[in-house]
Order: C-alpha cells, then sequence, then structure tokens
C-alpha cells in the first residue's frame, strides 16, 4: 500500500475526532530543532465543512480491536485496514510542517491488539519524531483507555496535549453503545493525567530542567446526539470535568450516522448541527463569561432554545437585571450583555476611564448594537426600537429567525408543542 | 496648528522621509493639504514642497515621539506606516500631534476620530498579519523553502519574526508581490535575516518530491472534510477567499 493510500484511510477514520487545537503553551524555539508553539494556535486552513485545520490529524492504525457500535472503525465494520510505519508519520509531520501546512501532529489510534500494544506503537512514533527527527512543534495524543498508567506517562512526556474521549455523555449510554468501554475505564486516565500535569507543575518550580508533562493541559470530547441525555445533563457534566478534571477544552461532536444499528439514530438522520453550536456557546458562557451549568439550563428549561442562543436566552428571563448603564455597570455584568463580548467589554471599560461614551462612541470601539441595544443605557439614553416592559418582544425581536427555521427540530428535540412560525410571529407582537 | 494650507508635501516614501515630513510640519507651523510619496503621480494643482530625507532628524523625530508621547504611541506610528489606510501620512501627522497636546493619554482616546481610524488600519494591519502567518505556504525549491504573498498592508516585517525562530533550520525566503519586497533567512553560526527589494522573484519549477508533499496535502486537505457537514460560507469566513490563489491547497491542475 503506497503512502497515498495509506494516508487517504487513516485521515478519513480520524477526521470525526473534533479537537484540532494547537493551543495551549508557549513554547519558545530551540537552535538546530524545527518548530515551536504559540499559546494562543495557528490554524493553517479550513477544511470545506469550515472547521479549522491546525494539525496533521490522522490515526496510527484503524486496525481496531474493539466494537463500539457508533465507531467507523469497529471490528465488525468492512473496510481497508492499515498502519503508519513510525518514520512515514514522521516524514509526512515534516514535510508538511515546513512548507507552513500544519502546526503539529494530532495522533490518535484505534486499539490494534490490545490498549497497551497500541501505546507502545505511538510511542515509537513520537520518540522517533522528537529525538530523531528533532520536532519541536505541537503534538496533541490520544491517551488509550485501558493503557497501563507508565506508558500512558511516557506519552504525556513527548505530547503537548492528551486527550481521553469520554466518548458518550453518561455511563448508561457507554454500555449500551460502547459495551468494551467503561466509565471507569475512561476517567482514570484522565485522573492521572491531571494529576501528573499538577505534579509536574511543581517539579518545574524546583527544577528549571525537569520534562514537561503535558504542558498544554488535557481536552476530552462526547457524541452529542446519539444517545437520549438532556442537554442539560450534558451541560452539567461538562461543568464537572472544567472543575473535577481541571480540563482545558471539552469538544461535542454532533452524530453523523456512519453505521446503522438498532441502538443508534437511523442512518438519514441529520447530525444535530444546532444543537452542537448551541453547547459550544454554553461552553463558552462557561469559560469566559462566568456563567455556572445552573444559570444556563435548569429543571424548567432541560434543552436548549433553538430560536436564541444560551446568553440571550438567559438575559430575556433575567429582564430584572436590565437595562445595564454602559458608563457604570461593572465588567462582570456587561460581559452578560447579549452581542458584548469578551473583547468588547474590555474595551468599553478602557474606553469608559477617559470619558463618557454615548452610542456613537459604542460603535467606534466595534460594540454591535444589533441584540445590545435592548439591554443597555448611555449616560441614560436608551437606543432600543421597541417597548422594554414584555420580554417576550425582545425574544422575538433578537431571536435568530433565518437559522431556526431551516435548522430547526433536530429529531432529539421533537416536542407537542415544538415552535411554529406562528409562534415566532406572535413573538414578535407579543400575543398569547 | 493651521489647518489645510494649500500645500502638498512629497517625500521619498520611506519611514525616515516620513518623519521628515512630521518635523516640516512643525517647522512651518501648519498642515500640509497632503502628503505623496515622490514616486506616485503628481496629480495635484496645490503647490509642492519636497521634504528632503535627512536621517539625523528623522532619529530625533522618533525619539521625541518615545519620549514625549509614550513607546505604545511610537509603536503605533511605526506600525501605522506600513498599513494601506487611506491618506496614512497625514491621519499619522494628525495622530502625532494630538500626541503631543495630549500625551500618552492619547492611544486610549479611541473614540478620537484620528485615533480611531489609526486603530483601525492598525487592527486591519495585524489581523492581514496574522492570516498570512497562518495561510503562508513554502514550496521546497532545493535547498531554500520559499514563499509568494500577495498583501494590502506591508505584513512582511510583522510575521518575520515567527518564521525566523520557527524555521531556524532552514534557508527561506518570503516574497511580497504587491510591494516588491522580500525577506531572506539564511542558517548558520551567525543567521542572515535580510530585507531585499525587487519587481519579482523567479523560482525554480518544484522538484518530484516537492510535487509528492503537494498532492499528499491536497489529498489530506480534501479527505479531512466531513461530508455531512460542508459549509463553504463558514469556510469563507474563516479563511477569505484573497488568500486561496496562494495556497497549496487551491492549486491545482485544470483536469
Amino acid at each position: 500500500m503506497d503512502i497515498f493510500e495509506k494516508l487517504e484511510i487513516l485521515t478519513d477514520a480520524a477526521k470525526y475526532d473534533v479537537a484540532c487545537t494547537s493551543s495551549g503553551v508557549d513554547r519558545p524555539a530551540q537552535k538546530g530543532k524545527l518548530g515551536n508553539a504559540v499559546k494562543a494556535g495557528i490554524c493553517h486552513s479550513f477544511a470545506a465543512d469550515g472547521r479549522c485545520i491546525s494539525l496533521l490529524k490522522v490515526l496510527m492504525s484503524n486496525d481496531c480491536a474493539f466494537d463500539c457500535t457508533y465507531c467507523v472503525n469497529r471490528r465488525s465494520q468492512d473496510c481497508r485496514r492499515t498502519t503508519f510505519t513510525p518514520q512515514e508519520l514522521c516524514r509526512l509531520t515534516m514535510e508538511f510542517y515546513r512548507r507552513n501546512y500544519i502546526e503539529g501532529l494530532f495522533l490518535s489510534s484505534a486499539v490494534v491488539k490490545n490498549p497497551d500494544y497500541t501505546c507502545e506503537l505511538m510511542l515509537t512514533a513520537l520518540k522517533a519524531l522528537r529525538e530523531d527527527y528533532g520536532f519541536w512543534g505541537y503534538v496533541h495524543v490520544k491517551a488509550i483507555p485501558g493503557a497501563s498508567p507508565r506508558l500512558t506517562e511516557k506519552l504525556g512526556l513527548y505530547a503537548d496535549r492528551m486527550s481521553v474521549n469520554i466518548e458518550l455523555p453518561s455511563g448508561q449510554s457507554l454500555k449500551t453503545l460502547a459495551p468494551q468501554k467503561s466509565k471507569e475505564k475512561i476517567l482514570a486516565p484522565m485522573g492521572q493525567i491531571r494529576d501528573g500535569i499538577a505534579q509536574n507543575s511543581k517539579e518545574i518550580v524546583r527544577y528549571k530542567a525537569a520534562p514537561r508533562f503535558v504542558p498544554a493541559g488535557q481536552s476530552t470530547q462526547m457524541i452529542i446526539g446519539a444517545s437520549p441525555e438532556t442537554d442539560r445533563q450534558i451541560l452539567a457534566l461538562t461543568e464537572g470535568l472544567y472543575k473535577i478534571y481541571r480540563l482545558k477544552r471539552v469538544f461535542f461532536s454532533a452524530y453523523m450516522p456512519v453505521v446503522a444499528d438498532r441502538a443508534l439514530p437511523a442512518l438519514n438522520t441529520p447530525p444535530p448541527l444546532l444543537r452542537e453550536h448551541r453547547l459550544y456557546q454554553a461552553d463558552w458562557l462557561l469559560r469566559f463569561y462566568g456563567f455556572s451549568a445552573g444559570e444556563i439550563l435548569d429543571d424548567e428549561n432541560p434543552d436548549f432554545n433553538p430560536l436564541l442562543d444560551p446568553k440571550c436566552n438567559w438575559a430575556v428571563r433575567h429582564m430584572e437585571h436590565f437595562p445595564v448603564e454602559v458608563n457604570t455597570a461593572p465588567y462582570e455584568m456587561l460581559l452578560r450583555v447579549p452581542g458584548i463580548g469578551v473583547k468588547s467589554a474590555m474595551r468599553i471599560r478602557a474606553a469608559r476611564r477617559q470619558g463618557r461614551l454615548d452610542f456613537d462612541g459604542l460603535k467606534k470601539l466595534g460594540v454591535v448594537l444589533k441584540r445590545a441595544r435592548y439591554f443597555i443605557v448611555c449616560g441614560g439614553k436608551s437606543a432600543s426600537p421597541l417597548p422594554m416592559d414584555n420580554p417576550a418582544v425582545i425574544a422575538g425581536a433578537i431571536s435568530e429567525r433565518g437559522l431556526g427555521q431551516q435548522k430547526m427540530e433536530p429529531p432529539e428535540q421533537l416536542s407537542l408543542f415544538s415552535p411554529t412560525r406562528e409562534d415566532g410571529v406572535k413573538c414578535l407582537t407579543g400575543q398569547i | 496648528m493651521l489647518d489645510r494650507t494649500n500645500l502638498v508635501y512629497r517625500y521619498d516614501g520611506s519611514y525616515q522621509g516620513f518623519l521628515c515630513c512630521v518635523a516640516e510640519c512643525f517647522a512651518d507651523k501648519r498642515l500640509p493639504q497632503g502628503v505623496q510619496p515622490l514616486d506616485e503621480p503628481q496629480a495635484t494643482l496645490f503647490s509642492i514642497k519636497v521634504v528632503e530625507t535627512r536621517p539625523e532628524l528623522a532619529r530625533r523625530v522618533e525619539k521625541s515621539l518615545v519620549q514625549r508621547i509614550s513607546p505604545e504611541a511610537h509603536r503605533m506610528v511605526r506600525d501605522g506606516f506600513l498599513t494601506c489606510m487611506e491618506d496614512k501620512e497625514l491621519r499619522l501627522i494628525r495622530f502625532i500631534l494630538l500626541g503631543y497636546q495630549h500625551g500618552a493619554k492619547v492611544t486610549g482616546m479611541t473614540v478620537n476620530d484620528d485615533v480611531h481610524a489609526v486603530n483601525k488600519a492598525l487592527l486591519y494591519l495585524k489581523n492581514e498579519a496574522h492570516y498570512h502567518v497562518e495561510f503562508i505556504r513554502f514550496a521546497d525549491c532545493g535547498g531554500f523553502l520559499a514563499a509568494m504573498i500577495t498583501p494590502n498592508n506591508m505584513v512582511l516585517p510583522l510575521i518575520v519574526g515567527h518564521f525566523c525562530e520557527r524555521f531556524n533550520t532552514e534557508n527561506f525566503v518570503i516574497f511580497d508581490k504587491s510591494h516588491g519586497m522580500g525577506f531572506v533567512y539564511q542558517t548558520g553560526e551567525r543567521p542572515c535575516r535580510e530585507f531585499f527589494y525587487a519587481d519579482s522573484l523567479e523560482l525554480p519549477e518544484p522538484s518530484e518530491e516537492e510535487e509528492k508533499f503537494r498532492n499528499l496535502w491536497r489529498l489530506f486537505y480534501d479527505t479531512i472534510a466531513v461530508e455531512g457537514r460542508i459549509n463553504h460560507k463558514l469556510r469563507r469566513g474563516n479563511m477569505p477567499m484573497r488568500y486561496w490563489p496562494n495556497m497549496t491547497e487551491f492549486q491545482r491542475d485544470p483536469d
């Protein structure tokens, strides 16, 4: 099999993994080695699906011993199987990197024979890449659940970021869809990596030359829409992962029906992209906007509103906090205004030290008023074109109508009272 | 200072020359109608004053920017000169003037028209520079790597540092076709880093090995997209089509 075919097979098998970030670590270049790493990460291209290509995302092998129902590489699937040799992989990474195609390598693998053997295979490749080829760029490696802790630790010394896929949002779903994996098996390496990072950060204070263990932290991903969890459960799990396992990122992957199985959504089900999008929006609120999962979704609203993003949704349900005065509101409150993001909030905070802000000034700062105007006042003046006494009117005005009507209603969000076109109009008029 | 007299400055187009124009304004005690580089066709009926470039004077102006306004304002002027802002010289002169009036505070006056214009241009410059760090593509020309870019702003000085560090084991050249300006890096005990000016740059035909990796990259690029999620609008938003012609994944044989 030539390298072209191998690359095609092993890329094709890896593409459903969503994480492709090269962020989290600043590693200055070293003389005589190729590459460095930049904290913010660098995207090098965007594929036709609009997702960033930052790393050479491939599997070491797709020759899997496991038989997880949702996976394209499962043992019972009839497809071409192949494995990279360490040399092929190193060569590809180096040559792509020096042409500025990629920021580094994202190495994952199907379970070849058993977890330990797979880990050894990946270790050989990474060792060669770092030591023989002198590669100093970014490496993201998947920990293989069930592998011995010693091997996981070794992998972590060559990688910048490690991830363990939590796969599905609950232990119950794992049992049905991925019988060979279990919650405990997945969480064990996650905990090990967390402890390794904590330990390493102490060692580095003491010895400058201590080897770095997973300096860019760990991430995880889960599949959305293959199992029946509510958005609220998923978000609570996400918050827990950030707090307990100190993850850098949690990724969500809308389930693509690639295999037919009774336990899974039908093959023609469209991927719940809007739901995935809402989860990412909520994820941002957790990480950068000071929200907690309980504020975004609660028992009364266990799922996201398809027409309103989570921040707008929170705002229209809490109109008692609004409008806020841009010139005096605390930074934390500015962040909660729909339409004002971290950048805008910081700009406002800096600019209002120099003088009073009016709406014209806000526009110059790059603050988009489309949604924000319903929630702010500038020097006591409001720019809202609508009366502010009815939250439903505001909700109607800021809802994403175009997007909502096309992509609304992924199958798992079915309900008797799903919003219709008329509801959209009623929202606007405030009629009940 | 009097605004808008019937006078147009012409200078040699260099940063030093521009700083001398700033000094000239102060000597004249008035702002010119416009400031143009000498190589631009003369298309004005106003009277012309050719400003001579004097390195010593330029240094003095630069020093005063740092000391009398602030290092940050100096950086803004220096980078602002690389932008493609309309009437950039006059805008920058007015920004400097404002700086001499208000001191270091000027950089925070983001709502002022001139400061806003400069900030906007700088943001464009910064963004374009970042796009180039992302999307620039090198080709192995046997012994050195080469990349062609066609930016609107002069991003080259902002991006070479990144590549000098990252590719410290490689010889490389980056050529900016739109401004006729390039940069060479040569490895060695004392690496050589040099800007040069040229109208064009001829590169050798790609070798077989180079073609192979280009094709591998195109294959990877095509394979990594998930069919069920094709979203051309999102791709264009993240990667403006203006950069595509210089990128390997979009350079394909017509067949």
